[in-house]
């Protein structure tokens, strides 16, 4: 069998469904209707449509060479998910869950978010599809992201500040759960990355799968080969999960996850899962984790809102294990410093999570050379993040840049 | 039979059913929470179930979630536990059942959590977010050191499902009374009687009811079709308003439930 074959439940020791009972029938009812969907040419055709006429799908390639000088002269390719309705990946995820949540009659969706941009994606698509919308984010994360709370409120959902536990992403898919449990006949969860109780984190691996499949060949029609290496930030890991999926069986290409250092990964401040964690169970699957002695989940820390989470999705821990992909660390100076670079060289702002890849392919094209292509997933575009970079930078009224 | 079955089965031959209690070690402090327990057996409580604070507790509405916080701020430590369930276990005869997430567990080592459980006199574990699907390990553990597990079952489960746990389960089963998470409910759902009774075709003999009772009435309508009652958020907020005495007094009162 071939790695891209696995559909879990397990991913070596990794996944399952650690759960309140209560919810198991609704995870059974999800996984059949998505295996129906699956093999369904109508729901493809459907999804496809959308992506065509609303999306904005296929996303283009774009080379980055002035950047890439920075890159040991590497050639650096940009999957730019940031061009999507939205303004990141989350909505090819978003579009194929709500397709489903119609399919099975359930007429409010509700969604955790980091950075607000799945956020912002779940209350696009219950705005389209008509659907009432609740949407929980931690109360840390309502601050720093105060435009996307905006955004999701102007397209008619509730948005939720979530003040329990660390008020950060993790917090918001516990209450995400809780309302789950009491609301099931009536709800569908919306979960925003590759982690969660089966089938989450296949289904959503297939939903961004996607990226991956366009990227392969624009890569290759493009440099008429396959690049050394594809580089994405990882939080739950679902952008990475979708532009990696389409290589996993290519042995010759490099599968490179980036988390967020914060501070370093030998600081108390980071939220380097991979990197740091232990295997165990958190929010309905085992994985790794950043957590203590006992057991308890332990708070993680990063400048990017979207990657501050202390989980991760399993089958990222079983690439880890077995070997096929590696996770590096970023800190958030790295990915500050990449996120400025590529402005001024490229004119693109990503978002800061992509920052973080970014910064993992300037390393990446530095260790392969001038003959080196790395694929670099950019997930989503920096408007949301203005506020945390004009405030690092410096850039608000009166203030000297900082040139750090 | 195991001390649960035999002081559920004591109290329906009594002609009533078992009044379960729920709280959490280590709150308002490791000390009270111990007191606390002893004096809920003392004012009519006949079994226990003692909680292990959790960072990710997503089956607990706002009164534990706040109570197991301040557990976990004051620095509660997953040893308190088996010294918690050993000093109830020293003061009354009470069985004590030990209810936690299941990360806990498996980062101190599944047969290691068993071994240590048992040797403080503890009868077994209410695993809320672990289903038999994936208790393997548990299941092992809970048979080498002679301890009950209690398994959920919900309005949703389908029947396949509640004959698992029926098959799975030791001490009893625990019936989620409605599709949500803990805390009082001024009606417990009618949903309650349907998985009562979807477990008894199901071949069970030992089912508490919980989440949402919080009066003597609602105990008193649970044990006239259950084995058992279960309350915690009532008694949790008790020990938040009043401390131990308050506790003992709405233990006092849910008891005239089971006469
Ligand atoms: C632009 C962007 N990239 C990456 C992420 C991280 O999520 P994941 O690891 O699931 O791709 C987020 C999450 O909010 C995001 O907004």
């Amino acid at each position: 069998m071939t790695l891209r074959d696995v559909v879990g439940p397990y991913f070596g020791t990794f996944g399952g469904r650690f759960v309140p009972e209560s919810l198991i029938a609704a995870l059974d009812e999800l996984d059949a209707a998505y295996q129906a969907a699956r093999v369904d040419p109508d729901f493809a055709a459907e999804l496809a449509e959308l992506h065509r006429t609303y999306t904005g799908r296929p996303s283009i390639i774009t080379e980055a060479p002035r950047f890439a000088e920075h890159a040991g002269g590497a050639r650096i390719l940009l999957k730019r998910e940031d061009l999507n309705h939205t303004g990141s990946h989350k909505i090819n995820n978003v579009l194929g869950q709500a397709l489903l949540a119609k399919r099975l009659g359930k007429t409010r969706l509700i969604a955790e978010t980091g950075a607000g941009q799945h956020g912002v994606a779940s209350a696009t698509a219950a705005a389209l599809f008509g659907m009432e919308c609740v949407v929980y984010m931690g109360a840390v994360d309502t601050e720093r992201q105060a435009l996307n709370v905006a955004r999701m409120k102007l397209l008619g959902a509730e948005v939720v500040a979530v003040q329990t536990g660390s008020r950060t992403l993790k917090d918001a898919i516990n209450d995400a759960m809780r309302d789950w449990v009491a609301n099931v006949d009536t709800t569908h969860y919306l979960l925003g990355t590759v982690a969660g109780p089966h089938p989450f984190p296949t289904m959503v691996r297939d939903f961004h799968a996607v990226i991956g499949t366009e990227a392969r060949e624009q890569v290759r029609e493009l440099t008429g080969r396959l690049p050394d290496a594809v580089a994405a930030c990882v939080g739950g890991g679902s952008n990475a999960m979708g532009i990696f999926h389409a290589f996993l069986d290519d042995e010759s290409v490099r599968l490179v996850g980036l988390e967020a250092a914060g501070d370093g990964v030998d600081t108390p401040h980071h939220a380097a899962t991979i990197s740091k964690g232990r295997p165990g169970v958190l929010h309905g699957a085992r994985s790794l984790m950043l957590q203590d002695d006992d057991g308890q989940t332990m708070e993680s820390h990063s400048i990017s809102a979207g990657l501050d989470y202390p989980g991760v999705g399993p089958e990222h821990a079983w690439l880890a294990d077995i070997g096929r992909a590696e996770y590096r660390g970023v800190t958030d100076a790295e990915a500050m410093s990449a996120l400025r670079l590529l402005s001024r060289t490229e004119g693109i702002i990503p978002a800061i999570e992509t920052a973080h890849a970014l910064h993992g392919a300037l390393e990446l094209g530095k260790e392969l050379g001038p003959e080196g292509i790395v694929l670099v997933s950019l997930s989503g575009r920096g408007d949301k993040d203005m506020e945390t970079a004009a405030r690092y930078f410096r850039l608000l009224d009166g203030e000297t840049e900082d040139a750090r | 039979m195991s001390a649960v079955e035999q002081a559920i089965r004591a109290r329906r031959e009594a002609g009533s059913g078992a009044l379960v209690a729920y709280l959490p070690v280590g709150f308002p402090t490791l000390d009270d929470s111990i007191a606390a327990a002893i004096a809920l057996v003392e004012n009519g409580v006949d079994i226990l179930e003692l909680g292990l604070p959790y960072s990710d507790p997503v089956m607990d509405g706002p009164a534990i979630q706040k109570a197991t916080q301040t557990a976990l701020q004051n620095g509660f430590r997953l040893r308190d536990g088996f010294t918690a369930v050993e000093k109830v276990r020293a003061a009354v005869d009470a069985p004590v059942l030990v209810m936690t997430y299941w990360n806990p567990v498996l980062q101190y080592g599944v047969d290691r959590f068993a071994a240590d459980l048992a040797s403080a006199g503890g009868a077994g574990l209410i695993t809320p977010d672990l289903i038999p699907d994936e208790a393997s390990d548990w299941m092992a553990a809970s048979e080498a050191h002679d301890l009950d597990r209690v398994f959920l079952a919900a309005p949703s489960s389908s029947d396949a499902r509640m004959r698992q746990a029926v098959g799975a389960s030791r001490g009893f089963v625990y019936a989620v009374s409605t599709m949500g998470i803990t805390g009082a409910r001024s009606d417990v759902d009618a949903a309650a009687r349907g998985v009562v009774s979807r477990l008894r075709d199901a071949g069970c003999t030992s089912t508490c009811v919980g989440l949402g009772i919080s009066t003597a009435d609602q105990v008193r309508d649970v044990l006239s079709y259950a084995d058992g009652a279960i309350v915690g958020s009532r008694l949790v907020a008790a020990l938040a308003e009043g401390g131990v005495t308050e506790a003992a007094r709405v233990a006092a009162d849910l008891a005239t439930g089971t006469r």
